[in-house]
């Protein structure tokens, strides 16, 4: 027996006093040893800020593991792993984190570290995944799913180094319109 | 060691979701991405997900009608329903999202300009926990339609938004729910944007099981997030 899956709509262009949460940004709070900032601004097809969109993020913690039950090294308390930031009127949104560590990926092999982030908007019927990679990792290189792109797709998915932490920018639509995955 | 080879979810199957670029509805032209998405494998990182709730969630969050002083104007009701794999089992203990127009159709949201009364008693913002059995419930009041300008005259069918984590980062969903008979479906483009066969999956139901009586009318929900591919063994 098979249920039909319920569709994707778009969040609409009012959704940020209802998704919005004090501490929707703090994947991991001020206090914690490593925490950065990893910031960004989302732009349309014309090269334009997109003021009503949510972007949410999902990690592993530094040790490469996941407080979830479906972890099959068990779960890890106490790491939330997940940010959400909805962007201002130039387009901006801001998570503070910590560098994930390396998770194993679907052979077995360490994958490099890296952030999948949800990005849901007016205009966007559902939302599109993408994921940060972070410049000046060595294990970039030997990543299985970077290593499958080409060389400037693949920059699209790699997080600038920034003053207090890292920079993502994320274009929808476009001239370096960025790498999104169907997941 | 412990196998680190887990299974995924099945992806979706097609006629299920909108295309991104569905020109009907103009704020997709500049918006849809236009090169085709990469097929990401489900890895650990994708068959995890936040679980949020303890702590986030107060109990008076899910009745939107005793959020202020006073009771908001409209249409009392009782939305509930279940949150399915499509397998159909439960996804318990999950976080529920709602938000919604007031009774006059305008949403308590600074950029919302339509010239439709604000409800001081009204915030529209709801969220629940489904329980040990998948099921959730809110008390709200109905929506109005309203306008915006994608073409002429054009108007929103009425509408509840529905945010949804799942368990897992492949099945978070936001979708809208709709009401039954809406006359304002065949002009509506982000309801028409979802491939026929699967529209009716966002209109909830009359229950009159539901209802309180000299209360709430109640509508049935269930929304159906992706399923395993394989099926996990239960440890418990
Ligand atoms: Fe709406």
């Amino acid at each position: 027996m098979s249920f039909g899956l319920t569709p994707s709509q778009t969040v609409g262009p009012f959704f940020s006093h209802a998704l919005t949460w004090l501490d929707g940004p703090d994947v991991v709070p001020e206090s914690e040893p490593g925490a950065f900032w990893l910031r960004g601004r989302v732009f349309d097809g014309a090269g334009e800020p997109v003021p009503d969109a949510l972007v949410e993020s999902w990690q592993a913690s530094p040790e490469g593991r996941f407080d979830h039950p479906d972890d099959p090294r068990g779960a890890v308390s106490g790491f939330r792993g997940y940010g959400r930031s909805a962007t201002d009127d130039e387009g901006r949104w801001g998570i503070r984190t910590v560098l994930p560590g390396r998770v194993p990926g679907v052979d077995g092999r360490l994958q490099a570290p890296h952030i999948d982030l949800s990005v849901f908007a007016r205009g966007l019927l559902d939302r599109v995944v993408t994921r940060v990679y972070f410049a000046g990792q060595p294990a970039n290189a030997e990543d299985p799913v970077l290593s499958a792109l080409s060389s400037d797709r693949r920059e699209t998915l790699v997080a600038a180094v920034a003053q207090d932490g890292y920079v993502f920018d994320i274009r929808l639509q476009g001239e370096r319109e960025t790498v999104f995955f169907s997941v | 060691m412990t196998d680190l080879v887990v299974p995924g979810y099945r992806r979706d199957p097609g006629g299920t979701h909108p295309p991104l670029a569905s020109p009907g509805y103009g704020s997709t032209v500049l918006r849809a991405p236009h090169q085709a998405p990469v097929p990401l494998p489900h890895t650990l990182t994708e068959i995890t997900g936040p679980v949020l709730g303890e702590g986030r969630v107060l109990p008076t969050d899910s009745d939107l009608t005793r959020q202020h002083d006073g009771e908001p104007l409209g249409e009392r009701i009782i939305v509930h329903g279940r949150v399915l794999d499509s397998d159909g089992r439960a996804v318990p203990d999950t976080l529920v999202e709602l938000w919604q127009a007031n009774s006059a159709g305008r949403y308590a949201h600074a950029r919302d300009q339509h010239p439709a009364p604000l409800d001081p008693n009204f915030t529209g913002v709801g969220r629940c926990l489904t329980d040990s059995t998948g099921r959730y419930r809110f008390v709200t009041i109905k929506p109005g339609a309203y306008p915006w300008r994608n073409h002429e005259n054009a108007w929103r069918a009425t509408h509840l938004h529905f945010s949804l984590f799942g368990r897992a980062f492949v099945q978070r969903l936001v979708t809208q729910m709709y009401f039954p008979g809406d006359p304002l479906f065949f002009q509506d483009p982000i309801y028409n944007a979802v491939p026929e066969a699967a529209r009716g999956r966002m209109i909830s139901s009359f229950d009159l099981s539901e209802t309180e009586p000299e209360w709430a009318l109640a509508y049935r929900f269930d929304i159906v997030l992706r399923g395993r591919e394989q099926t996990p063994v239960e440890t418990s």
